[in-house]
């Protein structure tokens, strides 16, 4: 059997006389590899610090932070953060538990920048107060809601019509003239219904000619409760809705989902689920960056390319449709495997694929690679460091443009990802040009790990046969009786994932795509959090914006693949 | 950081060959012009369907439309479980049981009503994966237009297999 990160005690460990000790009440280690801390709130910043700042820990990624209600508890809320150190590869989950009354801790945005929108949200959702927090207000729901929808004693069935027709005015939009503007303050509105943003997103420039002085992002338009829902579903239940996080890449989205729940129940995926679920997540990989790179040229006026990425689309989304039987929202991955083996004609269609889509990438590449227009009007915009990009919590592609090699699927290698070669894509200079060229050169390393990954693909069942977690086959179904009894349970009563909690993260297309699942035993998740990628590359873009221009700004956008549905949940 | 073995895709500044856009422009231009000359005497490459004329031909497993499976006598399948109502992640199923006094034991219960909001359905499967029956199964008709929200809400009359089952468009269900 593969080795598979379902056994995270695989994550690197960090060395234990290291780890600050004023404040800590306990440290635990988890069943998904991270350490834990349980931290006094009032020692809660001197603990992140060390976590970043002591050698040996180095904590330079903030990767998440958020709340958690547990109502029966005194200390109601625990405001939860997960670092990681790049360097050493161990992982914190630091958790603070605050009361109702009290509900304010610290903010950690003077340590990472990246703590900015997550603090929102964590304010937004649970009514959690950051201190010192440049700008805390609500971020996902209107500005105008009440209450704090994640909440457990909200009610989610009470509805109210909205009627406050003030949109979100940033101060500086409403303010006296600055000196420095050379003409009168011009506010420009980008979104949330352009052409360019593709996507529900709202950007708010202040000009000065044809500069960009201020920007502020609104988002939310696209918030569909994702995480509110999932706790009055079934644990199998949440997987049609994961695949409406990031859409372009809907396989990659319910897989690490499923990782995760495997993490927490402790199942293996059989070797031949594992496979399939990296042949079809890499496709979806290279789907992404087509969508992504195909929307950007549009949006440069480069509309040629658009076609032969959508064609490449177009292919991968009839092998999904093929294995899945949907092309968008796929829903095939289960937990313990796959809903179904893939068709008799899959090695043949996968082999037929690998064969079309270099052509059309190459095209792509004569047709803007080196031409002049395209560099000129990309090269040196945006530009973005290593260092900052990591503050602000980047992954993924964008962050691996401005020089950092972070790549999930090799510094914690998931689904067998350690078997295959290929190699992390980087650029030095983090500009919009270097995002380009990454994101074309991951789609050629993709086809690689496809390449091989078809080679090898294993006989055998593609769920685990663990009836617990997996669905019996159909024959069995009809014709024995313990089968039918474990139909029956498995429908009404549900998974029954047993109390603990687990941060899984994958290599989504966009970065590190993080589920944090706590559970309480019972059939529904008690919290499900995901670390949207593009959620802390976004919050990165009005800081970008200053002082470039604005047709500059829809050329960043569009490198940064800001996808509203994983964006807004 | 662990050793990785990364690809360095920087390209530097850009050559005087480039300086000059002729170069680049001329490569494009062959680019678009071969498929501009396949498309239009070889057809080969055309990615595009006419349709609604021309349909695509699905997979077998496209999750369209349900269909409400019946026995040979025309009676439906269902026993109106709720196996599937329960599964259904959108809850958009709806089922009023009934006893069906003349049948057989296996058949005892049957639906009264059988009602799927296809405005609210996200067309997972799920239904299908949870009936043990094989009662409801899906078909590839995924053009569904409705005038009103009422509309969207389908009962047994609309669900039940028109013909014989092999003349429907089968689309998602347990064994293909």
């Amino acid at each position: 059997m593969t080795a598979s990160r379902t056994e995270t005690t695989m994550l690197p460990q960090p060395q234990v006389d290291l780890l600050p000790k004023e404040g800590v009440v306990a440290v635990e280690h988890g069943v998904d590899g991270h350490t834990v801390l349980t931290v006094e709130r009032e020692h809660l910043l001197d603990v992140l610090k060390s976590l970043k700042e002591t050698p040996g820990l180095d904590c330079n990624l903030l990767a998440d932070i958020c709340g958690v209600d547990y109502p029966e508890r005194d200390a109601r809320f625990d405001v939860v953060y997960h670092l990681g150190s790049l360097e050493h590869g161990h992982r914190f989950r630091v958790k603070v538990p605050v009361t109702e009354d009290d509900a304010t801790v610290p903010s950690a945005y003077g340590l990472w920048k990246a703590a900015d929108w997550f603090e929102r949200e964590a304010y937004d959702m649970f009514g959690i107060r950051f201190d010192g927090h440049p700008n805390l207000k609500r971020i996902l729901t209107h500005e105008a809601f009440h209450g704090h929808a994640l909440r457990k004693d909200y009610d989610p069935s009470q509805r109210w019509l909205l009627t406050e027709e003030n949109l979100m005015t940033p101060k500086w939009s409403t303010g006296e003239q600055k000196n420095d503007d050379h003409l009168d303050t011009q506010v420009l509105n980008l979104g949330p219904s352009h052409p360019a943003t593709h996507g529900t997103l709202r950007t708010v420039a202040r000009l000065d000619g044809e500069y960009i002085t201020e920007a502020e992002c609104e988002i939310g338009y696209l918030h569909r409760c994702f995480e509110k829902m999932s706790e009055t579903h079934g644990w199998e239940q949440v997987i049609p809705y994961t695949d409406r996080l990031n859409y372009c890449s809907s396989m990659i989205n319910g897989v690490g989902y499923a990782l995760t729940v495997e993490n927490l129940l402790g199942v293996e995926v059989p070797p031949r689920a594992q496979v399939v679920r990296v042949i079809l997540s890499e496709f979806s990989r290279i789907m992404d960056h087509a969508v992504c790179l195909g929307a950007n040229l549009v949006d440069l006026g480069a509309l040629t390319n658009f076609w032969y990425f959508f064609q490449i689309r177009e292919e991968i989304y009839g092998l999904l449709e093929s294995c899945a039987g949907g092309r968008l929202t796929v829903s095939y991955a289960r937990i313990g495997g796959l809903a179904h083996d893939v068709p008799l004609d899959f090695e043949e269609h996968v082999r037929s694929l690998l064969a079309r889509i270099p052509k059309f990438i190459d095209d792509v590449d004569k047709l803007v690679t080196t031409n002049k227009i395209f560099r000129d009007r990309t090269e040196d915009v945006g530009t973005i460091s290593g260092e900052e990009a990591l503050a602000w919590g980047w992954t993924g592609p964008c962050l691996r443009a401005s020089g950092i090699p972070y790549d999930v699927r090799k510094a914690y290698p998931y689904s067998g990802y350690e078997q295959y070669d290929f190699d992390v894509p980087v650029a030095s200079t983090g500009d919009t040009y270097a995002r380009y060229l990454v994101r074309m050169e991951e789609m050629r390393q993709s086809l690689r790990i496809i390449e091989q990954a078809i080679d090898n693909l294993p006989p055998g069942p593609v769920i685990t046969d663990d009836h617990h977690v997996a669905l019996p086959p159909k024959e069995k179904v009809y014709t024995e009786m313990e089968s039918l009894i474990w139909h029956f349970k498995l429908i009404f009563d549900g998974i029954k994932v047993p109390a603990g909690e687990a941060y899984g993260f994958t290599e989504g297309a966009n970065g590190e795509l993080g589920y944090y699942i706590v559970s309480d035993g019972t059939g529904h998740p008690y919290r499900i959090k995901v670390r949207p990628p593009c959620f802390a590359i976004y919050q990165a873009f009005p800081h970008m914006l200053e002082g470039s221009l604005v047709p500059d700004a829809i050329a960043i956008l569009g490198s940064l693949n800001i996808i509203a549905g994983e964006l807004d949940r | 950081m662990k050793d990785v073995s990364t690809v360095n895709v920087d390209r530097g500044r850009i050559p005087l060959s480039e300086q000059i856009y002729l170069g680049p422009i001329v490569r494009g231009l062959t680019v678009t012009l071969r498929h501009f000359m396949r498309n239009l005497f070889g057809h080969k490459d055309v990615a595009t369907i006419e349709y609604p004329e021309v349909k695509r031909q699905y997979s077998e497993r496209l999750r369209g439309r349900h269909i409400l499976t019946t026995r040979d006598d025309g009676s439906l399948r269902c026993v109106a479980c709720y196996m599937c109502a329960t599964a259904c992640p959108a809850q958009c199923i709806r089922i009023v049981a009934e006893e069906n006094p003349d049948a057989p034991v296996s058949a005892e219960k049957r639906p009264k009503v059988y009602e799927i909001d296809l405005l609210h359905c996200v067309f997972c499967g799920f239904c299908v994966d949870a009936c043990p029956e094989e009662a409801i199964i899906m078909s590839r008709q995924h053009e569904m237009a409705f005038s009103s929200r009422a509309e969207a809400i389908v009962g047994i009359d609309e669900l039940r297999q028109k013909g014989p089952i092999d003349q429907e468009d089968l689309g998602y269900r347990p064994y293909f």
